[in-house]
């Protein structure tokens, strides 16, 4: 004992490692559970001097610590080992003091319980055997009962036969209460667990008369059954139920379907009415109402009460204008939801349940499908007509986002009806309203663009309207009127450009929104513009020719119709606004047109399964139309100067004339205005290539007047010898220059447009003094006017020759109309004119 | 089938005025009045010898002045009406006369056709178409197919409608019609109807075209801006009587259906300058041949208005055997309305253009130079109209 307080102490005392291992080893064993069982135990085995370890060898353990300790470490050890000794001592006498009394009692216990199980088995036989005096009794007892019992189980089943007969007799009085608290789900269920049993007793008077009770009574409880189920406050739940309990009732199908439909049909009828109301009043909307009510009147002969209560709603709302998305979806909301709601209960009571019943075998669900399919195809049909009615009162194209969200919408419901009736012709007729409704729609487009074309128009003729920069300011002085004319012309019509640009923008603009509202109905989110319509024929027929190329078509030919309608008196359109169109023209012709279609053709995607008009066609008529319309203004503004020198020979005494000082207004006036229509025209059209001019083109003028061969005709004109003379000049001259078509046309340059304006008006001028007799100073008048002429219009022209060779007719035809020519000195011809 | 080629004839003067010898049946006959201000003017009388394609001119005296307007008398081929300036006292005065040729021109001429243009004989006046009230006469017209003894006169704004009487060597008024409106109005031009009896005459002043009634001298119809500016000619269809062509400075050529006014039937824009005259042929109405001074004649086949819309109708038995298939292939072809030609013989303006009275197949046209040109309707057309 010694020994291991000893040791016990050294391992307390030790340190280092050792001791951690230890202390280790411990925690394991204390843990052991969780450890392998190796790992736990060698520690211990391997160790002899641990005082608690099982392999502890005392002798290791003094040793050891005689080796390893000091005396006074020793000496400590020593006392604490003596008092720990003395400790265990202490308790081990407790503990065996304590035990020993147990022991005691113990003892004494079992001597007592063997005295008690003595008795015990004594008691024990007792038991048994009164247990078998009882089984004795209890086996005579039931031998006595027996034949009780089976009274018993005898009466019991009179009793339940009594109960069920009991139901019976109270058949009628129940079924009657369950009248009284309309439970008549109750009521037909009582009555088809008695039906049978009736039946097959109804031989016996008492069945007899209770079943013609129940008869009675389950025909008045039909009778109250089809009562509500006309009843057109019921809901739709109620009204299946009603259904659900007349079929088994026995009630005709075919008679249920058509009530259950007629009856759906007062309801929807009512929702249709509705719609109507919604809709402005139409032309022939009475008479739509008229027939209506003949329908109406005509279910309810049938026997319908309720038939009066879409009356009501034909007063024409004062909403009447409710926006076409706000229409639809209250069609959809509540004719297509009822009417799904009436397809998917119909089918649910007469379709679905009859093919599971004794029902299947009449052919129900073939008839009752008939019946539906006709029924949705009549409703629809009215539907649709009423849709159609509302989108043709869509005729404002503000908004189409609008009415693509009502026909997505629309079209969207009415899949639903799809699924439902999966052979129902109903969809397609949508699918046909909203094509209808597209093109409709393309169509409008189409129409507000042309109205928006010729608003510009208007717009454009206002602008041009404006009060333009008079010329009688800028013609102070001959030269300055020449000199000022251009810069003082280009204040006014310098607009010409900027309304061509804006009128061309705009126009483009507004087709780029059409396209864009247009494209609405191809969206990708849109159900129906998946369908092959909207993916091929709307995008190349619809779109692309009924809309852009018809737009451009029109404009062509709008354009050519100012040519026509105008031509006569030319006045009712202004010049400037030919000039402007037929630049427009142009345009379109160079750029435009291929640039709109090639935007189309992108937008939409088109694959043209169908022949479309190539984009050179509709270049060669507006090519052609900016051909007609330059030459028509070519023409009117010719012809304004024509009339002006017309007027002016036509109006003069050329015979008792005065000499002449001046240059006479008029040709003042003509100059002027040739300056400013070549300003005009040079603002929208390019110069364009003249035969070169000789380096000094206004000498040469007057060099062609001055010359001898001038003279030479003068002189001839009155030399008796030769009359011939005058003629073979003029002749020669022909024969060498080209023949000069007057009114032809003109090509798209500043020059040519200009010549032509020269020609018309100098022709003219030629022709007027052919019918004039002159006196010897009108011709010499005519002489300075077509010097003056000379001066200043050569530049305007392609080939200054043709002004020469004109006027050189002019005065030629002049001479020889005169009665005493004597022509004018050159000189001062020339010094009349630089005076002005 | 070549077209012969057209003929040529040149006056020494300027010329406006032409009329066929409308009297003459047997042979083309042309007559040209000159416009000279210098010398003595002359009325040309053109034989053409269509065998031998020769032209044989007598010439005529006039001396009164420069003749503006010709007209011969239907009734007597020696009769004629000029209109005419005169000159005097530097003051220019516009008259009508009628005048007789002399008896023997033709047989003078045959003696000695040398002499002709140097000594050649003068008209004889027969009468004034002036009285003191009206001068200024643009254009004399004879009745149609009438006696000779009336004629039309359109002076200023008067038309006035005269008897002629001891064989035309008097005149007088027998009724007239006077246009009236604000302004200074002027018939430019005139036709007498060949219809309804000859009682009715259209007249052009300006832009309007204006149809009379001459038993009450009143206004009938008027189509207001028949053309976009002046109107310079008309001429009735003989074969259709409401129908008229009318041609002005638009450079147009309107056809009209007088009974609706609103809108012409059918409007022609081949020219490329005023037109001056446009002419019906006589037989065959749907021969139109209008003359311009862009210098150009053009002939224009208006089938679709004529009275011959679907072609000649010929009976089956004057068919030979042998032309059946030939006929055949002619029917097939659609007969449109066209432009049959155009002649460019002309260097300056064309002022007239006329028909002949003999042949129906030819014409003439005169531009101012003086030029005369004599051609026919070429033979492929005339053999389809007529087959």
């Amino acid at each position: 004992m010694d020994g291991e307080a000893v040791g016990s102490e050294a391992v307390s005392e030790d340190s280092g490692p050792g001791r951690r291992h230890r202390v280790h080893g411990m925690l394991k064993l204390y843990y052991g559970l969780n450890e392998e069982g190796k790992a736990e135990e060698q520690p211990e085995s391997l160790d002899p001097c641990d005082i608690n370890g099982p392999h502890f060898d005392p002798e290791l353990f003094l040793n050891k610590l005689r080796r390893e300790c000091s005396l006074a470490e020793l000496m400590d050890q020593e006392t604490c080992m003596v008092k720990q000794i003395r400790s265990l001592d202490s308790d081990m006498q407790t503990l065996v003091y304590e035990n020993y009394n147990k022991f005691i009692s113990a003892t004494d216990t079992i001597r007592k319980m063997k005295n008690d199980f003595k008795k015990m088995e004594d008691e024990m036989d007792c038991l048994s055997a009164n247990m078998a005096a009882i089984t004795e009794f209890s086996a005579r007892i039931s031998g006595t009962l027996q034949d009780q019992h089976a009274q018993i189980t005898k009466l019991s089943g009179v009793h339940t036969l009594l109960r069920k007969l009991q139901f019976l007799f109270e058949l009628p009085a129940r079924l009657n209460k369950c009248l009284e608290l309309q439970a008549y789900a109750q009521a037909v269920r009582s009555h088809r667990r008695a039906r049978c049993v009736l039946q097959q007793y109804s031989h016996l008077p008492s069945f007899k008369g209770i079943q013609d009770d129940c008869h009675a009574i389950m025909d008045k409880l039909a009778q109250e059954l089809r009562q509500k189920f006309r009843d057109g406050g019921s809901s739709a739940k109620d009204l299946s139920e009603c259904v659900e309990l007349l079929l088994q009732l026995d009630e005709p199908a075919e008679e249920l379907c058509d009530k259950f439909l007629s009856h759906a049909q007062s309801r929807l009828e009512s929702d249709l009415q509705g719609l109507e109301a919604e809709i402005r009043p139409y032309p022939s909307a009475s008479a739509m109402k008229d027939a209506s009510g003949h329908r109406l009147s005509s279910t309810a002969a049938a026997g319908s009460p309720t038939y009066n209560s879409p009356k009501t709603s034909t007063i024409p709302s004062p909403t009447s204008n409710t926006d076409i998305l706000e229409f639809i979806d209250r069609g959809c909301n509540e004719f297509v939801s009822s009417l799904c709601l009436v397809i998917t209960s119909y089918q649910e009571l007469f379709i679905n349940h009859a093919q599971k019943g004794e029902l299947a075998s009449k052919n129900i669900p073939q008839m009752a499908n008939g019946k539906l399919n006709a029924f949705v195809d009549d409703l629809a049909a009215r539907y649709f007509s009423l849709v159609e009615r509302r989108i043709q009162e869509e005729k404002g194209v503000a908004d189409n986002s609008l009415l693509v969200r009502a026909l997505d919408r629309f079209h969207r419901r009415l899949q639903a009806v799809t699924k439902l009736l999966p052979g129902s012709a109903v969809p397609n007729q949508g699918t046909e309203i909203v094509i209808r409704a597209a093109t409709e729609r393309v169509k409008q487009y189409l129409s507000a663009l042309q109205s928006f074309y010729m608003d510009s128009l208007t717009d454009v003729r206002q602008a041009l309207a404006t009060p333009r920069l008079s010329v009688a300011s800028a013609s102070v002085a001959g030269g300055g009127a020449h000199l000022g004319g251009p810069a003082s012309g280009r204040d006014a019509p310098n607009s010409l450009p900027e309304l061509l640009s804006s009128l061309s923008a705009s126009i483009l603009n507004q087709i780029k929104s059409v396209l864009a509202s247009v494209h609405l109905f191809t969206a990708k989110d849109i159900t129906f513009s998946n369908k092959p319509y909207f993916k091929g024929e709307f995008c190349s027929q619809g779109v692309r020719e009924s809309l852009v190329v018809s737009f451009i078509k029109f404009v062509c030919q709008s354009s050519r119709q100012f040519c026509e309608s105008a031509g006569d008196k030319g006045g009712s359109t202004p010049p400037a606004l030919l000039l402007l169109l037929s630049r427009l023209c142009l345009d379109y012709e160079t750029s435009t047109i291929s640039y709109i279609l090639t935007l189309t053709d992108e937008q939409f995607l088109v694959q043209h399964h169908s022949p479309v008009t190539p984009v050179t066609t509709l270049c060669a008529e507006a090519r052609e139309a900016a051909q007609k319309l330059l030459n028509h203004y070519v023409k009117v503004q010719g012809l304004i100067i024509s009339q002006m020198l017309r007027k002016s020979v036509e109006t003069r005494d050329w015979v008792n004339t005065i000499e002449p000082r001046n240059v006479r207004a008029v040709m003042k006036r003509v100059v002027e205005d040739t300056t400013s229509i070549d300003v005009q025209v040079g603002l929208l059209y390019e110069e364009g290539v003249r035969k070169a001019h000789s380096s000094d083109s206004s000498k040469r003028t007057f060099s062609v007047y001055s010359s001898s061969r001038q003279q030479a005709r003068y002189a001839a004109s009155y030399t008796p010898s030769a009359p011939m003379d005058t003629n073979l000049l003029s002749n020669i001259h022909k024969l060498f220059s080209e023949r000069i078509d007057i009114f032809s046309s003109v090509e798209f340059n500043k020059v040519s447009v200009m010549t032509g304006i020269i020609k018309i008006s100098l022709k003219t001028f030629l022709e007027c003094v052919r019918l004039r007799t002159f006196g010897r100073y009108g011709l010499q008048q005519i002489q300075v006017d077509c010097h003056y002429l000379q001066m200043y219009l050569w530049r305007f022209v392609s080939d200054e020759n043709l002004v020469h060779f004109m006027l050189d007719e002019i005065v030629g035809s002049s001479a020889h109309r005169c009665l005493d020519p004597a022509p004018m000195e050159q000189s001062v011809i020339e010094v009349i004119c630089e005076r002005g | 089938m070549e077209d012969d080629a057209p003929v040529i004839y040149g006056l020494e003067f300027q010329a406006r005025a032409l009329t066929a010898q409308t009297a003459e049946t047997d042979a083309i006959r042309f007559l040209v009045g000159t416009q000279s201000l210098k010398f003595d003017n002359q009325i040309h009388i053109i034989d053409f010898d269509d065998e031998n394609n020769i032209i044989n001119k007598n010439v005529l005296l006039h001396q009164a002045g420069e003749i503006w307007h010709i007209g011969a008398s239907p009734a007597d081929k020696a009769v004629l009406t000029t209109c005419y300036n005169k000159t005097s006292d530097s003051r220019v005065v516009s008259c009508a006369a009628v005048w007789r040729m002399p008896s023997d021109w033709e047989t003078g001429s045959h003696e000695s056709p040398d002499d002709s243009a140097h000594n050649p004989q003068t008209l004889e006046l027969l009468c004034h178409l002036d009285d003191s009230a009206h001068s200024n006469a643009a254009c004399v017209l004879w009745e149609p197919m009438g006696d000779g003894k009336r004629v039309i006169s359109l002076a200023d704004n008067h038309a006035l409608l005269w008897d002629l009487q001891e064989s035309s060597t008097q005149a007088t008024v027998s009724s007239t019609a006077t246009l009236e409106g604000k302004g200074q109005l002027k018939f430019t031009s005139g036709k007498w109807s060949p219809h309804h009896n000859c009682s009715q005459l259209a007249t052009a002043n300006d832009t309007a075209i204006r149809g009379w009634d001459l038993r009450t001298m009143s206004q009938i119809y008027c189509i207001e801006n028949a053309h976009g500016q002046l109107v310079r000619d008309l001429d009735f269809n003989p074969n259709r009587q409401y129908y008229l062509a009318s041609c002005g400075d638009d450079c147009k050529v309107k056809f009209w259906d007088v009974r609706n006014v609103q809108e012409p039937v059918k409007s022609l824009e081949e020219h490329s300058h005023w037109v001056w005259s446009v002419r019906y042929n006589h037989s065959h109405d749907q021969l139109v041949l209008t003359a311009s001074s862009d210098s150009r004649l053009i002939l224009s086949n208006m089938v679709s208005i004529s009275s011959e819309p679907f072609g000649h109708l010929v009976d089956d038995e004057e068919l030979s055997e042998g032309e059946d298939n030939h006929q055949e292939d002619k029917s097939k072809e659609p007969l449109k309305d066209s432009v049959v030609s155009t002649y460019e013989e002309h260097e300056d303006s064309v002022y007239a253009a006329e028909w002949s009275s003999a042949d129906p197949w030819l014409f003439a046209s005169l531009s101012y130079d003086g030029r005369l040109v004599i051609n026919r309707v070429p033979r492929a057309l005339k053999y389809r109209i007529l087959l």
